[in-house]
C-alpha cells in the first residue's frame, strides 16, 4: 500500500458536485447533494453511513448503473479526464466492466440460479469481443485468481456457500480488468471469517493490479484493514473524507466520532453501550440546516438553520459548523 | 441481573437429520449419512440472565435457537425449562404455556412482520392468540407498555402504522415488542442487530438489556460478532460445527480465550485501529466443514494451526480452565 507514486498524476475519476433525484409519482427526492472527489489509480476509499444516506446512490451513479426512476440533476463524473454519460444506458455500456466495475451485495440475488458459474463469469467477456473459448479460459483463470477450485468452476451459485459465491462475484468483476471496482456491501452478509477472508482477498487484488477501489459499507471497522481513505456519508451529502489513520485516530465531524464511539473494543474500557440518539432522516423529512443537528450532541443555533459547506480541514475535509469556529490552521470562519 | 436460579439447562442436546442417500449408495449398500447440524450441546441459562452463542456460519447456532423456541424436534438429549423437560412436548396445547415463557426474535425484521398488518395489530397478535388479555382496553394497555419497552414513544404513533412506514430500526423494535408482549421468561434472539445500522444497534441493545434489569429477562443472543457479544452478554458460548467449544464469561471469551477456534474468531473480527504487522496467529482457512462429514477428533482439527497427532484421533472434552470458563481443546490448561 505504500507506492503512492501516482499520487501526482490527474485523478482517476472525479466526481464533482453530483447530484440525484429519485422521482415518484406525486414528489422527486433528493438523493444525494454536491458529492464531489476525487479518486486516484490504485487508491482504495470507503464511503460509509447509514441506510438512506446516499452511499449506494453515489457508487451506482459512478457506474452508470442508477435505477430507471434517477435523475442526474447536477454535478459530472470525469473518467482520466473525460466525462462519463452516467445517465445514459446506451453510451454508457462500453465503460462498464471494462473501467468500471461493481461487486454488489447478496451474490445469491445478483447470480443467474440456473447458469454455471465459469459462463456467467465469460458473460461479460464475450460482450466486450472475446471468442467463446477465449471467455472460458479467462473465466476459469478468474475463478483460481480468487481461489476457487478448479473442479468446483461448473457449480451452479446454489451449490456454493456465501462466501464463495461472493468469490464468485470478485471474480465477474474483474472479468475485463476494470481499473475501478466498487464493493457495494461485499462483506456484510457474510460472517466474521469469511469477511477476513473476502476482505484480504480484495487488499491482496487491489495491490496485484494496481486497483482504485470503492468500498461501500455501513460498518466503519471494515475500512480500516482495507483502505487508505474515508468518506462519511450522512443524508446524502459526505460530512467527512480523510485518511484512515486521521478519521481513527482523530475524527472531526460529531457523527463520525459517534460512529467510531458505537463500535465495542473487548478490553478498552467499560462494557457500554453508547447509542447514537434519534433515527436516521429519510428523503421525505430532511432537517433544516445540518442534516445531523437533531441528533448531534454539540449542535448550536447556526446547525438548525445553515447548511455546512464541505471544507478543506488539515488534510481532510470536513461539514461542520464546529470547525468553522475552532481555530483552523489554514481556514477562517467562512460563513459565521 | 442472574439470581442463580436455573431457567433453562441443555443436556447433550442433538438434532440429526438423515439425508437423502443417492441411487448409488444404495445399490453399494452403503451407511445412510446423517447431518449432524447440532451434536451434543451442554447449556445452562439463569433467569436474568444474558447468554451470548457465537459462531459462524453452519455452526448449529441457530439451530440451538430453534430447538429452544421449539421450532425444530430434538433427537436426542434433554431440554429442560424451569424444572420440566420440555423434550418431547408438541401439539399446539403442549406448547401454549411454554410459548408464553419463551419467545424468539428473528434476523429479518422485514420478513417477520406482515406488510399488511399495523404495528397495533403485529404486538397484538400473540396476546389474543395465546388468550392472555380479556377485552381490548387491557390488549391496547398491553400493546402500548410493550412498544414503550421496546423504545417505541409514545406508543399510539405507532399504532396505525404499517412495516413499510418504519425505518429498520423501528421495524425491528416492533419485533422486540411483540415477542415482549406476552411477558417472557427467555428471549432467542438471532442475530437481532445484524441488519441494523451501526448507529441504531447500540439503541435496540440498550432496550434488551433495559429489559433484563426490569423484568429480570433472561436472552440467549445469537450473532457470529465477538465484541457485540462481550458487549451485552454475561457469559458467551462458542459454537464449531454443532459443539460448544468454549464457554466463559465474556472476559474469560474475549480477553483470555483459550480454544484455537475462538482465537481465530478474536483474529478475523476487524480492528479499528489498523497496526501494522498484526498477525502471529494465521488467519483462518476454508469453511466449517459440512456437518454430514464431521472430521474425526476434534472437529476443529483440519482448520485448526495447532492441530497434533492426539486431535486427529480423540475428541477433547470440556476443560475447565478457570472458574466458569471450560475449553474443549487438547492444549488448555
Amino acid at each position: 500500500m505504500n507506492n503512492r507514486s501516482q499520487n501526482t498524476a490527474p485523478p482517476l475519476l472525479k466526481v464533482d458536485g453530483l447530484a440525484v433525484d429519485y422521482a415518484t409519482s406525486a414528489i422527486s427526492l433528493r438523493a444525494i447533494n454536491d458529492v464531489s472527489f476525487e479518486l486516484r489509480a490504485g487508491e482504495a476509499v470507503a464511503l460509509v453511513g447509514e441506510s438512506g444516506s446516499g452511499k449506494t446512490t453515489t457508487a451506482m451513479a459512478i457506474a452508470g448503473l442508477l435505477s430507471p426512476n434517477a435523475r442526474v440533476v447536477g454535478g459530472e463524473v470525469r473518467y482520466r479526464g473525460r466525462p462519463l454519460p452516467i445517465d445514459d444506458d446506451a453510451l454508457m455500456r462500453p465503460h462498464r466492466w471494462s473501467e468500471t466495475s461493481v461487486i454488489f451485495q447478496g451474490a445469491m440475488n445478483a447470480l443467474n440460479p440456473v447458469h454455471r458459474i465459469v459462463n456467467q463469469i465469460a458473460e461479460p467477456c464475450i460482450l466486450h469481443g472475446m471468442s467463446r473459448g477465449e471467455a472460458l479460459a479467462r473465466a476459469t483463470e478468474l475463478l483460481a485468481l480468487v481461489g476457487i477450485p478448479a473442479d468446483r468452476c461448473s457449480a451452479y451459485p446454489h451449490q456454493l456457500s456465501g462466501g464463495m459465491r461472493q468469490r464468485v462475484m470478485i471474480a465477474m468483476a474483474l472479468a475485463c480488468r476494470p481499473s475501478i471496482v466498487i464493493g457495494d456491501e461485499p462483506t456484510t452478509a457474510l460472517d466474521v471469517i469469511n469477511q477476513a477472508q473476502v476482505l484480504k482477498l480484495l487488499v491482496d487484488l487491489r495491490t496485484r493490479f494496481n486497483l482504485a477501489l470503492i468500498l461501500i459499507t455501513h460498518d466503519l471497522s471494515v475500512v480500516a484493514e482495507s483502505c487508505d481513505r474515508v468518506m462519511i456519508m450522512y443524508s446524502g451529502r459526505i460530512v467527512e473524507d480523510g485518511t484512515v489513520a486521521e478519521i481513527f485516530a482523530e475524527p472531526k465531524h460529531p457523527y463520525t466520532r459517534l460512529l467510531i464511539d458505537s463500535i465495542p473494543t473487548p478490553g478498552e474500557g467499560k462494557r457500554m453501550l453508547r447509542p447514537i440518539p434519534g433515527d436516521p432522516p429519510t428523503l421525505v423529512k430532511r432537517p433544516s440546516g445540518c442534516a445531523f443537528h437533531p441528533r448531534c450532541p454539540s449542535a448550536m443555533e447556526i446547525c438548525t438553520t445553515e447548511a455546512p459547506h464541505l471544507k478543506q480541514f488539515g488534510k481532510g475535509r470536513v461539514a461542520c459548523h464546529l470547525h468553522d469556529s475552532l481555530p483552523a490552521a489554514d481556514k477562517v470562519s467562512a460563513n459565521a | 441481573m442472574p439470581d442463580n436460579a436455573e431457567l433453562l439447562r441443555l443436556e447433550n442436546l442433538q438434532v440429526r437429520f438423515p439425508m437423502q442417500s443417492s441411487a448409488i449408495d444404495s445399490i453399494l449398500g452403503r451407511p445412510k449419512r446423517v447431518v449432524r447440524a447440532v451434536d451434543g450441546i451442554d447449556l445452562n441459562i439463569a433467569r436474568g440472565e444474558i447468554v451470548a452463542l457465537v459462531g459462524e456460519s453452519g455452526s448449529g447456532k441457530t439451530t440451538v435457537g430453534r430447538i429452544i423456541t421449539k421450532l425444530v424436534q430434538p433427537t436426542g438429549g434433554r431440554l429442560l425449562f424451569d424444572g420440566t423437560d420440555m423434550t418431547m412436548a408438541h401439539g399446539v396445547s403442549g406448547l401454549r404455556p411454554y410459548r408464553h415463557r419463551v419467545q424468539m426474535i428473528f434476523q429479518d425484521a422485514y420478513q417477520a412482520l406482515n406488510p399488511r398488518h399495523t404495528v397495533f395489530d403485529a404486538v397484538a397478535e400473540p396476546l389474543r392468540s395465546l388468550g392472555l388479555v380479556e377485552n381490548h382496553d387491557q390488549l391496547t394497555e398491553r400493546v402500548s407498555e410493550s412498544l414503550s419497552a421496546a423504545g417505541l414513544k409514545p406508543p399510539e404513533e405507532f399504532f396505525a402504522r404499517f412495516p413499510h412506514e418504519l425505518s429498520g430500526g423501528q421495524r425491528q423494535r416492533v419485533v422486540v415488542a411483540g415477542a415482549l408482549g406476552v411477558r417472557p421468561e427467555l428471549i432467542v434472539a438471532d442475530e437481532p442487530v445484524s441488519m441494523l445500522d451501526v448507529s441504531i444497534r447500540a439503541q435496540l441493545l440498550q432496550a434488551l438489556i433495559d429489559l433484563r434489569e426490569k423484568y429480570s429477562l433472561a436472552l440467549l443472543f445469537i450473532t457470529h460478532d465477538l465484541p457485540l457479544a462481550w458487549l451485552i452478554a454475561d457469559r458467551i458460548a462458542v459454537m464449531y460445527l454443532g459443539k460448544v467449544v468454549e464457554m466463559g464469561s465474556a472476559d474469560d471469551i474475549t480477553l483470555k480465550a483459550s480454544h484455537p477456534y475462538t482465537l481465530a474468531l478474536r483474529d478475523a473480527t476487524p480492528k479499528l485501529h489498523n497496526e501494522a504487522g498484526r498477525g502471529g496467529v494465521q488467519a483462518l482457512q476454508g469453511e466449517v466443514p459440512s456437518a454430514a462429514r464431521v472430521p474425526s477428533g476434534c472437529r476443529f482439527h483440519p482448520r485448526c494451526p495447532l492441530a497434533f497427532e492426539r486431535c486427529r484421533v480423540e475428541e477433547p472434552p470440556a476443560i475447565a480452565v478457570g472458574p466458569q470458563h471450560t475449553s474443549a481443546c487438547w492444549l488448555a490448561k
